[in-house]
């Protein structure tokens, strides 16, 4: 069984000649996870060897594509943790009400689930209209269907429920049109996104916000990744902006901790005062 | 210092009270880690921790993401993740799709032990009505792990530790009454 499993070395090998080839530095991502991922990868494209899908990586950029979109982590939902939004409501939201231009940055957003969450919260609180919401993924391919606004029907159920646990009092349906197997979200929603790709590793900060958030991303970052991932969450935060992260993840042990207060229960720190 | 050994107990439906009953078993001076999956809904996340601790008096604690594994203590894997450990002993969390339907997958967890205890690792599967599990177990096997499971004549549920009999010669088949007792023995030597 030895020959067909994908080791850490091999891995570790892999990553070096994407870095080389594309540009893009896998190095600091948690190795088991990626190693899941890679592995799932190789055995679904069905390759004979460890030696053939690593050519094919380093010379066919179709391929380095498709590598891109299936070992990144895609899984996301509509008000996922419904107290976490219930916070969002109750709490940030009349803060940034204060505000005469709202920006937020969906950081590793996925298909962008969380963004039209947060769309309708804050045409919910009136807000809506003087806000802007940026999404932004390392895979293209979730940007593209973020875009869209549609998402299969069969998660509303769900969603819905959601909706209610975080304190939503309307007809969560009035938020989408249903057609067949698909829900098209109102396009007064995705009028105040801007989706684009951004790769948190390599690439720089490019707006100041109030608000941004970072769910389950982080998750699959090495302390040193997460820590510099921070530091631009920071510097792309105005003072007394708020970060979010997902719900087993933490400031506490990162380089900007002591310049953060977290907000209550839920994952959510306010920045108190700028780096000296 | 990092530990050798790990103990990873998978359970399902039925399994809540055997893994009470085992907790009990497992006292200061055990000599490993000890990594609890039981699938849940997310409802009653923390109250699980709470009962747990009241059984026993080593430290329970649910995994965060790149908790240290330590000897003696008992980790929960948290509701809606994936757990994974890395090579430095750490703990890392997932949110990938769901293996059998199931976030926390215990395959998932058995295979990620497997590549990094190989034969330091144990496993245990309790009751429960998912196939979740088997093939992580037969991964265990393969790298030298110790495989172990709840007899199913005696499991509430008996349809996964079935799973694995039907699948592999699981190394031991032990009844619901002699599991605690097992447990212990695990944590002795010359065993």
């Amino acid at each position: 069984m030895e020959n067909d499993v994908i080791r850490y070395e091999d891995v570790e090998l892999l990553l070096n000649d994407l870095h080389e080839r594309y540009g893009y530095d896998f190095t600091e991502y948690s190795k088991a996870s990626l190693q899941r991922r890679i592995y799932r990868l190789f055995t679904l494209d069905k390759f004979p060897s460890f030696a053939e899908f690593r050519y094919r990586l380093q010379t066919d950029n179709y391929y380095f594509r498709r590598f891109v979109e299936e070992i990144t982590v895609n899984v996301t939902e509509m008000l996922r943790d419904p107290s976490f939004y219930r916070t969002l409501r109750t709490t940030i939201l009349p803060v940034l009400a204060t505000y005469p231009f709202i920006r937020i940055w969906h950081a590793g957003c996925s298909t962008g689930e969380e963004v039209y969450s947060m769309a309708i919260l804050l045409k919910e609180a009136g807000l809506l209209h003087k806000s802007l919401l940026y999404g932004t993924d390392i895979n293209p391919q979730v940007i593209d269907k973020a875009r869209k606004g549609i998402f299969p029907v069969s998660q509303m159920q769900k969603y819905s429920e959601n909706y209610i646990q975080s304190g939503g009092v309307r007809d969560f349906s009035s938020y989408y049109t249903a057609n067949y197997h698909l829900a098209k979200f109102d396009s007064a929603l995705t009028a105040k996104m801007i989706f684009s790709t951004h790769n948190l590793v390599s690439d720089f900060s490019f707006n100041e916000f109030q608000l941004i958030l970072c769910r389950n991303t982080l998750i699959y970052f090495e302390r040193d990744l997460q820590s510099k991932v921070f530091r631009l969450f920071d510097y792309s935060l105005e003072n007394f902006g708020y970060l979010a992260l997902g719900s087993k993840e933490s400031l506490r042990f990162s380089p900007i901790a002591d310049r953060y207060r977290q907000v209550g229960k839920e994952k959510i720190w306010r920045k108190t005062h700028e780096a000296g | 210092m990092k530990p050798d050994k790990l103990l990873v107990i998978g359970g399902s439906a039925g399994s809540l009270q055997v893994i009470l009953s085992l907790l009990a078993a497992i006292g200061e001076g055990f000599p490993m880690p000890v990594l609890i999956l039981l699938h849940r809904n997310g409802g009653f996340e923390s109250s699980l921790e709470d009962i747990f601790s009241s059984r026993t008096s080593l430290p329970i604690r649910e995994v965060e993401e790149k908790d240290p594994l330590r000897a003696g203590t008992i980790y929960l894997c948290p509701a809606d993740y994936h757990v994974l450990l890395e090579k430095d002993h750490s703990f890392s969390l997932d949110y990938s799709e769901r293996v059998h339907f199931s976030r926390p997958s215990i395959d998932v967890t058995f295979r990620s032990a497997a590549d990094i205890f190989g034969p330091g690792l144990i496993c245990l599967l309790l009751s429960g009505g998912n196939s979740d599990g088997a093939e992580g177990m037969q991964y265990v096997q393969e790298r030298g792990g110790l495989t172990a499971v709840q007899d199913p004549a005696t499991a509430d549920v008996p349809y996964m530790p079935q799973q694995v009999i039907n699948r592999m010669k699981v190394d031991f088949i032990v009844p619901t009454d002699d599991i605690p007792r097992f447990v212990r023995q695990l944590g002795e030597p010359h065993k």
